[in-house]
């Protein structure tokens, strides 16, 4: 049984079709990549998965309850976090207070430790606008983690990182899912990050899914390579 | 050892206040001492407008409404009830307390600018609204407190006797109104310090981040305008009090921009400037009739002196005391 599953899902904005009959599954403790050219509609199956937008169609179930059921606010509570793929701060609070708005990090020590594992310690007093972008990734991940989340949705961790960083996120990604337990759903354009990391893909093209599996086997998939490089490849 | 003395910086500070608070009517003239209750009831209504637009980042240019209620309550419960004046208080609180939050419901769908223009509608509507419900309000001519029900007037024979302390009505009104003035600062404190300010803070940085990280806007929001309600409406019943009168043009629309003022110049999303936001907005009038009293000139200087201040401090009195006492601060609370 999936922890995470959505089923049919549908989102319109006007004419287009965000996303389009879409199903996928993430099983617990996988660490899944959610891939597609821009525009696929990867951050809105996100958005809809953590409720800021309402399906159309469709249904969304984690821990085998349904979400749809759930508002915006109660997602964390479920036990599932997200990063954003624009950075999303609070831009008058430290980086320690970004953590201790997360919920299971209420007292400063557990707090501290989430800031040292992803290694902002020193920065903890630190306002977080002043951050590199780098760092600012790292508070948005470490603000996620405080949550004590079961699944946590990355939203282009890697991008803006530099070939360094993108690698040490790579090994981080890994660590995470070992130390908190975690399920984790990534959407990535770094094929080299998600082909490095993920257990299985599933790909995105207009709105559609079009291809799962392995990276492997996607990587293979004649769907797959014409979405990305077009009917003439 | 740096902590140790930090607190007691923090504990002298408290006192000095607190020992100004309590003897600056003696060094003023007991007329003065009326001018400085009428501060203190700014004071209060600025840090509920703080709390709502300087924490929460929703913008009111209505909060003279918000007074509005709670003069009415008072002088409706003293006039019609025969309440004593001081007791009315509390209730005028609840009072603007619920038209806060009834007004916080659509405001929850606005946001912005929109916002602003939106309780800015409610200030202008309200003089109409209370002279539309005459038979409680007094319509036009309001409502008289010395008239109807001078022995509900606290004070009126010149002597008030407080905790064994005779003072006249003028100090009375002084320190009633900066005692609830100060207990409504330590209560904003403690609203906005740790958990619960940074809940508000995250609903004004990022809505889209606070949401997913389990912020209830909607709840948050509203509460906000309900607390800051509260505060407007305690600070529209010492505004009622202090005049003995309330009518239409008590609360007026400029009282509601004073209020925004007030809270920008004393510093929006910190309390430790407030108290200069409210002097300013109380004293800037007269300070600019004694330049000259020529026609156009007073307002002149008044809006020279709000560009000035907003130009020499973006972040209100309280961003520069913060800078002021950063070099401080970083020093206590660093570890060596």
């Amino acid at each position: 049984m999936a922890l995470l599953a959505v089923e049919e899902l549908t989102r319109r904005f006007g004419g287009i079709v965000a996303v389009d009959d879409v199903s996928l599954d993430v099983g617990e403790g996988e660490i899944v990549g959610l891939i597609g050219p821009n525009g696929a509609g990867k951050t809105t199956v996100f958005n809809l998965i953590t409720r800021l937008y309402r399906p159309d169609n469709g249904e969304i179930v984690f821990d085998r309850r349904s979400l749809l059921r759930t508002p915006a606010h109660g997602i964390v509570r479920r036990g599932i976090a997200r990063t954003f793929q624009n950075v999303e701060l609070f831009g008058s609070m430290t980086v320690l207070e970004h953590v201790l708005i997360g919920r299971h990090a209420r007292r400063g020590r557990r707090a501290r430790e989430i800031l040292g594992y992803v290694g902002l310690a020193a920065l903890a007093h630190r306002s977080a606008r002043e951050l590199s972008f780098g760092a600012q990734k790292r508070v948005e991940l470490a603000r996620a983690l405080a949550s004590g989340p079961r699944l946590l949705l990355l939203d282009e961790p890697a991008g803006g990182l530099n070939h360094e960083e993108v690698g040490e996120l790579g090994a981080l990604i890994r660590r995470m899912r070992q130390d908190f337990e975690l399920t984790i759903l990534l959407v990535e354009h770094h094929m080299q990050l998600v082909m490095g990391v993920a257990d299985r893909v599933h790909v995105l093209d207009f709105g559609r899914r079009i291809a799962s599996g392995t990276p492997g086997e996607v990587q293979n998939d004649a769907a797959v390579i014409e979405a990305y490089l077009g009917t003439n490849a | 050892m740096r902590r140790a003395l930090g607190m007691s910086l923090w504990v002298a500070m408290v006192s000095a206040g607190l020992a100004v608070f309590l003897f600056l009517p003696h060094f003023v003239s007991d007329f003065h001492s009326r001018d400085l209750a009428q501060a203190g009831a700014f004071f209060i209504a600025i840090i509920g407008l703080d709390l709502l637009t300087g924490y929460t980042g929703q913008i009111s240019l209505g909060h003279g409404a918000l007074m509005a209620i709670g003069g009415y309550t008072t002088a409706a419960l003293i006039v019609h009830e025969h309440w004593r004046d001081v007791w009315t208080i509390p209730l005028a609180g609840i009072a603007a307390g619920i038209v806060g939050f009834v007004v916080g419901l659509p405001a929850l769908r606005l946001s912005g600018l929109y916002l602003a223009l939106a309780t800015f509608a409610l200030a202008v509507a309200m003089p109409s609204l209370i002279k539309k419900f005459s038979g409680l309000t007094g319509g036009s001519q309001g409502l008289q407190f010395l008239e109807s029900s001078p022995s509900q007037v606290t004070g009126l024979s010149g002597k008030v006797t407080v905790l064994g302390h005779t003072m006249t009505q003028n100090h009375f009104l002084y320190y009633l109104t900066w005692s609830i003035g100060i207990v409504g600062l330590g209560v904003a404190w403690l609203v906005v310090r740790g958990r619960g300010g940074r809940t508000f803070r995250s609903v004004r940085d990022s809505e889209i981040a606070a949401v997913s990280s389990g912020v209830n806007l909607a709840w948050t929001k509203t509460f906000a305008f309900a607390l800051s309600g509260v505060y407007a409406g305690v600070a529209g019943a010492l505004y009622a009090i202090q005049n003995e009168i309330v009518n239409p043009l008590s609360f007026t629309v400029s009282i509601s921009i004073l209020l925004l003022v007030g809270a920008v110049v004393g510093g929006l999303g910190s309390l430790s400037g407030l108290v200069l936001g409210a002097l300013f907005v109380e004293y800037l009038p007269t300070l600019s009739t004694n330049v000259s009293t020529r026609e156009g000139v007073p307002d002149f200087i008044y809006g020279a002196a709000i560009i000035v201040v907003m130009i020499l401090l973006p972040t209100g009195a309280g961003g520069l005391l913060r800078r002021l006492a950063r070099p401080l601060t970083t020093w206590l609370y660093t570890r060596p």
